[in-house]
């Protein structure tokens, strides 16, 4: 926040009040959405006593009235919705009585494997993405174009489990070159360094698999993007200034051509941190996708509203982050009080 | 199928009065020393098996916490944590020698109190099942540290068949008493005295078990570990047998559409032992208060409509074998001169004529739901060939989907007209199969109870006489005969007995050898 330091004393006052009355909305949106996440996870018919009574071959009135008991299911309802409100405020995000952890702790346990393999194969699409797309847009209509667009739709369309499991078969089963499943090698004594190449070759094929489907969007955005700016006036301004191609590419066209990536890029990183379920399924990762599935098969509501909740919150930071890059790419986007 | 010796373990005499003791037998030559990877799925919420007795828990749990005896595949009783017992001529006493030395994971002996303190306090309290069977203890005494002994209300007769690990795990006294024990921090250490402690788990990747070399049985266990991998993916599944990277699928591991595939891979055997004493068993529920299935005449002609033979085939994979009535062929006191229902549409729709239901123009008699039950695809087929099946006769059915808490509580709660069910027998009728058809068992909101609705005080005579008395041959007049009536009156549709394809890396030896297989400790497991 320096350029709160540049300003104008009079602007300071200004933006102290613009932030304070951005908490007081966001710890109400936070609310709202715990509120309507509670209401919507509980709509679902069945009960968590059920499904652990279900899978455990025998059942009575005892056990299922001390399940229920444990989970808080015997209070009303606006009761229960309180309690859990009440713990949000004190960012507790409550205790898995399934699993015996807190949630915070079981979130934290799967957060880094899942970043890693959705941070690496978002990076990777993106910036593979926007370098592609742009190579298919100045040369529409050429051959590369043609294959580049072609290949794209083919990834865009493939299933991704499809594309994982066919990966799997080729690198592991067939030429056994890469592990075909989890995150590293159990029960091995190695150095840290070893470690971390041992993780990086489990990782090489979900991230592959991940990162196609990204690839294929960002390919298709940037192309259109590109095509889309190349055709407007200040792109024939600047050639008639005589300005080289690659500075035009760079300078004019990339520059403008780059929002709607951000804006479609900033939208999918909330998404980031949910996982792929798919993905970690087929390859056995052990990320907080395959932990909120389970959550929602077992009706393990703590551990789904926690995942919700910190999903939701950082869905919100990623909006202001996506917010502040357009600021810096578009100028035309002026600093927005709060209005 | 099997092509495997299994090594021949030393049997108990049936009439356990006189007590045995046992000496550890032990084939020639087994090696010392490996690693057995394997795969759980899916992941245990965790794993003390007095606490959750789902599947995957009682898997793993079973290497963690023992109980007082094993049992052969014929269910006959051996020596677990109880060398030796006794049972009073009057059913009443049971007397258990333990084994000498002992001890749980965290060093300290495991003695007579811990078993008294697990099987009348901690688990009637946490464990439904247990519940249900240890509730009949009117006192316990521990005379010394290695002798129990159990005063029982009335006689029971399949007591003796229920101190399993999946009934009975022996939990530490000193860590479990005056504590609430659900909430126990040592939960996370699953602290037992089987042969293996749990030294890490990694969740949503791995569960990493070591040996507990403080294990009462001379050289056992023979691994060093057993890793148990988290693989949510069937497919990936097979590829890691088909890698080699696993040794060991258990249950639903391996789907059935690959098992003969997979059944060609030399390393491996595939066998459906192991299972004896859960005896799954696969039936058709059929909510006996909905029209026309109070009718007995309607459920007979549902009998002879399913074409089992054929759905054992495509849907199954030729995997099950077909059940001809409550009882399992696996558990004791079962009775095959019953009232075969073969296949025949003809019959089927001579039966709902006589109850007057005729077919409309469209050749519909009657249209019933069927809810799917959700525990995967291959349910999914069975409910299609059934629509299939049913429709010839002019039975309609139509497909209903949920998830499983959805499944469960609509089962549980009647709410439902037709469902598959799955249950387990557990060795004896009196402790798996009588609680399905028995009227005092009709509990609202309870899976796994009399969800059909099923009433005939016959059958509960039967049924009630048949548990209290010990004479054998007795027991076996009242079951055959109670047999006979259900095999007539049809409450449920039995289809299957459930097979579950083991695929063992053929260096593995002993992993199927008792009546729970794959839950079994796995002390004698080792690698030839």
């Amino acid at each position: 926040m320096s350029s709160a330091a540049i300003n104008k004393g009079g602007r300071a006052g200004a933006v102290a009040l613009a932030l304070a009355s951005w908490v007081v909305k966001f710890v109400a949106v936070v609310l709202v959405i715990a509120t309507f996440n509670f209401i919507l996870v509980h709509a679902a018919p069945g009960d968590p006593a059920q499904v652990i009574a279900g899978q455990s071959g025998a059942s009575d009135e005892k056990l299922l009235e001390q399940l229920r008991a444990e989970y808080g299911l015997d209070k009303p309802y606006p009761v229960q919705l309180a309690n859990y409100l009440g713990r949000v405020l004190t960012l507790d995000l409550g205790y898995s009585y399934r699993q015996q952890r807190t949630v915070a702790s079981l979130i934290l346990e799967r957060l880094p494997a899942t970043l890693l393999l959705t941070a690496t194969a978002f990076i990777l699409a993106l910036i593979s993405g926007i370098f592609l797309g742009t190579l298919a847009g100045i040369r529409a209509g050429k051959w590369s174009d043609t294959l580049l667009t072609i290949v794209s739709l083919l990834l865009y369309a493939t299933p991704v489990f499809w594309l994982g499991l066919m990966l799997v078969l080729l690198f592991a089963v067939e030429l056994d070159w890469l592990p075909a499943f989890g995150y590293a090698t159990i029960g091995v004594q190695m150095t840290t360094f070893e470690r971390m190449l041992d993780i990086g070759k489990h990782m090489i094929l979900p991230v592959v698999s991940l990162a196609a489907v990204y690839l294929a969007i960002y390919t298709r955005l940037m192309r259109s993007s590109v095509l889309d700016v190349t055709h407007q006036d200040f792109i024939k301004t600047a050639k008639a200034k005589g300005l080289k191609q690659g500075a035009i590419i760079i300078r004019h066209i990339l520059r403008n051509a780059m929002l709607p990536i951000v804006t479609v890029a900033g939208m999918q990183a909330g998404a980031l941190v949910g996982g792929a379920v798919v993905i970690e399924t087929v390859f056995a990762w052990p990320g907080l996708g395959r932990l909120i599935y389970d959550a929602l098969l077992q009706r393990d509501y703590p551990v789904l509203l926690g995942v919700f909740l910190v999903m939701s919150v950082i869905v919100i930071a990623l909006n202001l982050l996506t917010d502040a890059i357009y600021r810096m790419i578009d100028p035309r986007v002026s600093v927005r009080a709060a209005s | 199928m099997n092509r495997r010796e299994f090594a021949k373990l030393m049997g108990v005499s049936a009439v356990a009065l006189s007590g045995i003791p046992l000496g550890i037998t032990r084939a020639a030559g087994q090696t010392k020393g490996g690693t057995l990877n394997t795969i759980i799925q899916p992941e245990p919420p965790i794993l003390v098996t007095a606490l959750n007795q789902q599947q995957p828990t009682l898997t793993l749990g079973g290497k963690i916490y023992e109980s007082l005896l094993r049992y052969g595949p014929d269910l006959k009783p051996m020596p677990g944590l109880a060398q030796s017992w006794e049972v009073s001529p009057d059913g009443l006493t049971y007397t258990f020698k333990l084994f000498p030395n002992i001890t749980f994971h965290d060093g300290k002996p495991l003695t007579s109190e811990d078993v008294v303190f697990s099987m009348t306090k901690m688990l009637p309290e946490t464990h439904a099942r247990a519940r249900a069977i240890y509730s009949r203890i009117e006192r316990a005494e521990t005379p010394d540290p290695l002798t129990v002994i159990f005063k029982l209300k009335a006689p029971f007769a399949p007591f003796l068949t229920a101190l399993d690990c999946t009934t009975g795990p022996i939990v530490p006294k000193h860590i479990y008493d005056g504590s609430d024990y659900r909430k126990n921090p040592a939960n996370a250490q699953a602290i037992g005295s089987g042969p293996f402690k749990l030294k890490e788990w990694v969740k949503g990747s791995h569960v990493h078990l070591v040996r507990h070399e403080g294990y009462y049985r001379k050289d056992e266990p023979y691994l060093d570990e057993v890793i148990y991998r988290v693989i949510p993916d069937a497919a990936s599944r097979s590829v890691a047998l088909e890698q080699g990277k696993i040794q060991l699928t258990q249950w639903n591991d391996i789907e059935f559409y690959d098992v003969a595939r997979l059944s060609k891979l030399p390393n491996y055997e595939m066998t459906t032992k192991g299972y004896e004493y859960f005896a799954p068993h696969q039936w058709l529920e059929l909510n006996n208060r909905v029209k026309p299935m109070d009718d007995k005449r309607f459920r007979q002609a549902i009998a002879h409509a399913l074409d089992l033979k054929s759905m054992a085939a495509r849907v199954y994979f030729g995997m099950p074998k077909i059940a001809t009535g409550p009882v399992s062929s696996k558990t004791r006191f079962y009775e095959k001169d019953v009232k075969r229902y073969d296949y025949s549409v003809e019959k089927a729709k001579a039966l709902l004529d006589e109850m007057g239901l005729k077919p409309g123009p469209d050749g519909k008699r009657v249209t019933l739901k069927y809810l799917i039950p959700p525990y995967g695809e291959v349910y999914q087929r069975a409910g299609e060939f059934i629509r299939q099946s049913l429709g010839r006769a002019g039975i309609d059915i139509q497909l209903e989907n949920t998830d499983v808490g959805g499944w469960a509580e609509k089962f549980s709660n009647w709410d439902y007209e037709i469902t598959g069910n799955l249950v387990y027998q557990y060795g004896d009728p009196a402790l798996g199969v009588s609680r399905t058809y028995i009227s005092s068992n009709i509990k609202k909101g309870i899976l796994f109870s009399n969800t059909a609705g099923y009433s005939n005080p016959e059958v509960d005579r039967l049924f009630d006489e048949a548990a209290s008395t010990i004479d054998e041959a007795k027991r076996q007049e009242l079951y055959s005969k109670v047999q006979k009536i259900l095999v007539e009156d049809v409450p449920v549709v039995w289809m299957f007995e459930a097979a579950y394809p083991t695929f063992i890396d053929k260096r593995l030896k002993n992993v199927t050898s008792t009546g729970v297989g794959v839950h079994e400790s796995f002390s004698s497991v080792y690698f030839g």
